[in-house]
């Protein structure tokens, strides 16, 4: 008696659990093994560079709160530093202290997520609810200092937008002090764990060439062994004055890439400690009126003032006629903005060079081989958020 | 980043003839080449060993649609043995068909399948050139400085065909783009009288 086979197209998503966010994968699958992915995405797409190009620069800010939501400031800060190298405006000193404790709280933030989901996704729930506790702590930094637990339009060109309120920093301290004891637990609960590492180990792995040729980058390529981190090979804002550590994982497989981004938690709580230990008391914005808008008691007392405030906030400044790519180190992974300005106050072109979204172009490539319960895993730790894949 | 001088130098005299013109400004360089030196001069500056531009960061365009070579093409590539940046670029006219570097760079496929779905360019020898971003069906190239902002179409729910269609965008008011360029001076026919009044005198 003979048996037709065939192959089985499986449609994973665009409603998934697992697939963190609108993700549509179209997998072919022969019995249980993936023979082909290929992603669908889009779902999620806004037109965030078209909005950004009919915005003034101010405007723009709270779109890029919106790509990458589980770290916005992170993003924020790209496109701040953008305009800030166009229009060579210096940074008071506390206002990149304020900038990078937050881009690291970003880091935390976005890094719980995805260590404890990749965990959920693999069958490990308790750890996603241990995280959440502390993103929950450190939205809350967030709301105190910007307003909002998430969108956080904080970052301005030339500094941030409001100083920080009282007792913040010594609150930020104390989660310093107490979150390395989360982290080990996390450990305690995923490091060793047999099931975990079954799941993870030798699951997805990226050579250094490959993780060249995709463009990969943040945790991506430090996981395969390229000790590549923004932060130390073209510092911005104060990095070049904090010392960190950049872990780099050996195998390039799931595991290891999880192994970096908890080495990484670490690190971040060290730069937020050492930034609190030399933040002083000064201005949180750019001294240039033409740029940063007059304190609210100015308004109602200077004449100056009040159309300074009145021509920012309709016409907002103008920015010279340039080109120019800057980028982080978001926690996904090198974030970028390549913007060009006209000499109006509006951007001619902004165009975000998400991390995801190379990292998800090479699902097809990471899976193939790769049983079905694999892409899961695979999925996670890529660390695809959606927002940023198809801005 | 300091070393940006040699590179232009050694990009300049590795490839003479391709290159248009050079400039180093934020500590990056930008190149303008021709489109049909394009894959000579990646394959070239990917593979020397004194640049090792071994990452192809993004793909974008530009639109001008004033001129006639309307899109201007940017290539960001970065190379981490020496920590710098290059920011290539070439114009092409609307219809112009131009090389893809999927063979040089597997990362550029989905950054051409982009700039396809977004300004409508083609390339040529892409494995599989369809629309990323936007819906299946969609109709035209968004990030175009003459496409809408407000878009054309519209989907809702019809609960007569009990499916999801596609509209006309129908608003209840037009998106309205003030113009706030320096108002101080007037409107612009004003500014134009005093411009002259100034020059008659």
């Amino acid at each position: 008696m003979t048996k037709k086979i065939k192959n089985l197209n499986l449609n994973f998503g665009p409603q998934h659990p697992a697939a963190h966010g609108v993700l549509r994968l179209i997998l072919e699958l022969d019995g249980e093994v993936v023979e082909k992915a290929d992603p669908h995405i889009g779902l999620l797409h806004r037109g965030t560079e078209k909005l950004i190009e009919n915005k003034t620069y101010m405007q723009a800010i709270p779109y890029f709160d919106r790509l990458d939501y589980v770290a916005p400031m992170n993003q924020e800060h790209a496109f701040a530093l953008a305009i800030e190298k166009i229009l060579n405006i210096d940074v008071p000193i506390r206002a990149q202290y304020i900038r990078v404790i937050f881009c690291e709280i970003g880091r935390i933030l976005s890094h719980i997520l995805n260590v404890t989901t990749q965990a959920l996704d693999v069958g490990a729930l308790t750890p996603s609810l241990w995280g959440f506790e502390e993103r929950e702590t450190l939205m809350t930094f967030y709301e105190r200092a910007s307003g909002s637990r998430l969108h956080a339009n904080y970052f301005r060109a030339g500094g941030v937008h409001q100083d920080l309120p009282n007792g913040l920093e010594e609150d930020i301290a104390k989660f310093c002090k107490t979150f390395p004891k989360i982290i080990n637990d996390l450990e305690s609960l995923l490091t060793d764990n047999r099931i975990f590492k079954q799941r993870n180990v030798d699951i997805g792995i990226v050579t250094k060439e490959d993780a060249l040729d995709y463009s990969f980058s943040g945790v991506m390529i430090r996981g395969s062994g390229v000790p590549w981190d923004l932060r130390k090979s073209q510092p911005y804002d104060c990095y070049n004055q904090l010392e960190f550590k950049i872990p780099v994982g050996k195998n390039g497989d799931c595991y290891d890439r999880y192994l970096c981004r908890i080495e990484e938690m670490k690190e971040s709580v060290s730069i937020i400690n050492q930034c609190l230990a030399k933040i002083e008391k000064g201005p949180i914005k750019t001294s240039n009126g033409k740029i940063s808008p007059p304190p609210k008691k100015d308004i109602k007392q200077s004449m100056e003032a009040l159309i300074h405030h009145f021509k920012l906030f309709t016409e907002g400044y103008r920015v010279p006629n340039d080109e120019i790519y800057t980028a982080v180190e978001a926690p996904k992974g090198e974030f970028g903005v390549y913007l060009i300005s006209d000499g109006s106050s509006k951007p001619y072109k902004c165009k975000i060079r998400a991390p995801g979204f190379s990292h998800l172009q090479s699902m097809d490539y990471l899976i193939k081989g790769h049983m079905l319960a694999d892409v899961p895993a695979v999925l996670g730790s890529l660390d695809i958020v959606f927002g940023e894949v198809d801005r | 980043m300091n070393n940006l001088i040699d590179l232009e130098k050694k990009v300049n005299s590795g490839l003479t003839t391709k290159i248009n013109k050079t400039e180093i400004k934020h500590d990056q360089l930008y190149i303008e080449i021709d489109k049909d030196d394009l894959i000579d001069v990646t394959l070239s500056i990917k593979t020397n060993q004194d640049t090792k531009f071994r990452q192809l960061i993004d793909i974008t365009v530009v639109d001008y649609p004033e001129n006639t070579q309307r899109f201007k093409m940017v290539y960001l590539f970065l190379s981490h043995e020496f920590n710098q940046r290059i920011i290539l670029s070439y114009t092409i006219a609307e219809n112009e068909v131009i090389p893809s570097l999927t063979t040089i760079f597997p990362a550029a496929n989905w950054m051409e399948r982009e700039v396809f779905d977004m300004y409508g360019v083609s390339f040529k020898d892409h494995p599989d050139l369809r629309r990323i971003l936007t819906d299946y069906g969609f109709e035209g190239h968004p990030l175009r400085k003459d496409f809408p902002l407000t878009g054309n179409t519209e989907v809702r729910y019809s609960e007569d065909q009990k499916k999801v269609i596609s509209e006309p965008v129908k608003l209840e008011q037009n998106y309205r783009n003030f113009d706030y360029e320096s108002p101080w001076e007037g409107t612009k026919y004003i500014k134009e009288e005093i411009d002259n009044n100034d020059k008659k005198n």
